[in-house]
């Protein structure tokens, strides 16, 4: 164990092996953002070096993910060269962008918001404030490409997943699932509590760029009347991000 | 413009080629051929570079017509018979389908992913670098679609006039143990759970697909619970959920992922484990990392080495293949001796 600058104990990067082409850097094994600092600025480290055979990188909640070509790569100066430059790592926040992401809250766009409200003893209303104050960190894209897995949900609306997954929630939901919030980029199957739907497609293959969100980027949810959700889910399609970027 | 049509085909039939890498950090699955012997094998038959994107048949076969002018074809990967106009094509060796002639595939005997290969590939956009279709996100293929009767895939014109080649004395697959690395969680298992997973035998589910083969067999036993907080996964990764029966993650995997992976198959055994059937067992054995990087390197050296090894088919002298050669070229025509005198036309 070793004591960060900010003076929270933190645990020495690891590496674990996953067979003969990959590794993981671990930093530790809660959801935290400081050991999410950790493992994004190591990412960045590693995507500037080009280390010989170094194939991708995959920054997690907790880890990175370091693949490489066995032929190619010689795996003790590459940990040893991983270790080293995590140790060395400067504790910065992250530098990522923040979104502000529209949000049409309730009706056919949230189909949980009143169930949700009703079991937090809390009016709709009530609920979407809670949930549009909170400024959310993106810990990673993962699941499809481009979802969101988002820290920051206000612990009032914590809320166990359902019993019942659902098949197909549609792309853009915004959702919570126990302590967790997410953005869903494209329709796919979930056992989360949908709250509302945003018209910004985090991943749109004809789009440049195609995937908008990053991991270590923040976002905060920005709720709007319905009515304009035609206009900018239309603005969408035609290629604009409707996701605004802002500062921090 | 040449295409080959697809005229009857199994529903998890798709386009597949070396995989979508370098976007796992938006969540996209890299795909791609689930058995990449025999993907670079069908490959080399026809003269392409083994990471061509193919034909994915899953169990069942298909049949396929040469529409636009003629294709060179071949077949690897699982054991499937392949017919040309009704007629055995010998295994390992590419086919000429001549315009309008049907291709049939036979269903798997052995194994469950087969490869057919067209000379030059096809001519057909990728979605971020890759042709491999991906089920669960829509990406690649045709259209994001797996293929369908009826559908047509463009080929390269000018590419099918080329030697028909032979690759002999290749076994259809290897077998024995599949190797695995311990690890990256390991240490969330009791000692007798490891050795369990390393003695006994699994059957893969009928629930195996792209994404993952469900193992049955004896519970493996977490030491220390089975909820982690989500991180990175690959192919190949063996994770245990609550339940204690492993399941063995491949190609179309989701990116993370929350249970902890007792062991990982070495990249040189993905394709061989790939190819093992529902109801058909297998055992693993561990191996350190100096195993799993000769296996790696053995493997890429025997894709380079799949050219030099092909030797030219030699076509049988039929009455057919003596009438359409030209056996009198070199005569001149008497009014006119200082021009060849224009190959005679052979009817038959």
């Amino acid at each position: 164990m070793t004591v960060s600058c900010s003076g929270s104990i933190v645990q020495t990067a690891r590496i674990l092996p996953c067979g003969d082409s990959a590794l993981s850097v671990e930093f530790g094994d809660t959801i935290d953002p400081d050991v999410n600092d950790r493992v994004l600025a190591l990412d960045e480290v590693i995507r500037a070096s080009e280390l010989p055979g170094v194939l991708e990188t995959v920054p997690t909640y907790r880890s990175l993910l370091v693949h490489f070509d066995p032929t190619v790569a010689d795996y003790d100066s590459l940990t040893h060269r991983l270790l080293s430059e995590a140790q060395s790592l400067t504790p910065q926040t992250s530098t990522g962008r923040r979104w502000k992401v529209p949000v049409a809250y309730g009706g056919p766009f949230g189909i949980d918001l009143e169930d949700l409200a009703q079991r937090h003893g809390l009016s709709p209303d009530a609920l979407i404030a809670i949930h549009a104050a909170a400024v959310y960190r993106i810990y990673m894209i993962g699941f499809m490409p481009g979802f969101a897995y988002l820290g920051g949900l206000d612990p009032r609306l914590a809320t166990p997943r359902r019993t019942q997954p659902r098949a197909q929630i549609p792309a853009g939901s915004i959702i919570v699932g126990g302590a967790q919030a997410a953005v869903a980029s494209i329709a796919c199957p979930s056992g989360w509590h949908i709250l509302g739907r945003t018209p910004v497609q985090s991943y749109a293959p004809q789009r440049n760029p195609t995937f908008l969100f990053a991991a270590g980027d923040e976002i905060v949810f920005d709720p709007i009347d319905p009515a304009l959700w035609t206009d900018l889910e239309q603005a969408a399609q035609a290629g604009e991000p409707v996701a605004e970027e802002i500062g921090r | 413009m040449t295409a080959l049509v697809i005229k009857s085909c199994g529903p998890m039939t798709s386009l597949q080629d070396h995989g979508r890498y370098g976007y796992q950090r938006f969540g996209v699955s890299p795909s791609g051929a689930m058995d990449r012997r025999g993907l670079a094998l069908a490959n080399a038959l026809v003269g392409n570079a083994p990471e061509t994107g193919a034909i994915e048949f899953m169990h069942l076969g298909g049949a396929v017509t040469a529409v636009g002018g003629d294709l060179r074809i071949a077949l690897a990967g699982a054991d499937c018979s392949l017919t040309v106009d009704g007629k055995p094509v010998a295994v390992h060796t590419s086919a000429l389908l001549k315009e309008g002639e049907t291709a049939e595939i036979g269903h798997a005997r052995q194994g469950t992913f087969a490869y057919l290969a067209v000379a030059g590939g096809f001519t057909i956009a990728p979605e971020l670098g890759s042709l491999s279709f991906h089920l669960r996100s829509g990406m690649g293929g045709l259209q994001g679609q797996p293929l369908q009767p009826g559908d047509r895939l463009p080929c390269q014109d000018g590419e099918q006039d080329g030697t028909l080649m032979h690759l002999p004395g290749e076994p259809l697959n290897d077998d024995g143990p599949i190797r695995v690395m311990l690890g990256p969680q390991d240490d969330y298992f009791t000692l007798d759970a490891i050795r369990t997973f390393l003695e006994s035998e699994y059957s893969v589910s009928p629930q195996a697909d792209r994404m993952g083969l469900q193992l049955a067999g004896p519970i493996l036993t977490h030491a220390n619970g089975f909820n982690i907080v989500s991180d990175g996964i690959i192919e190949g990764h063996i994770q245990v959920p609550g339940s204690g029966q492993p399941i063995v993650l491949m190609r179309d995997r989701q990116t993370a992922g929350g249970y902890p992976k007792i062991a990982t198959v070495i990249s040189a055994d993905l394709g061989r484990l790939a190819q093992i059937r529902p109801g058909e067992s297998v055992r693993f054995r561990a191996v350190d990392r100096s195993e799993a990087v000769l296996a790696a390197r053995a493997r890429k050296e025997w894709i380079a080495a799949l050219p030099s090894r092909l030797v030219p088919v030699q076509p049988a002298l039929t009455t057919e293949r003596l009438l359409a050669a030209n056996l009198i070229s070199g005569a001149v025509d008497a009014l006119n001796p200082q021009v060849p005198r224009p190959s005679v036309a052979v009817t038959k």
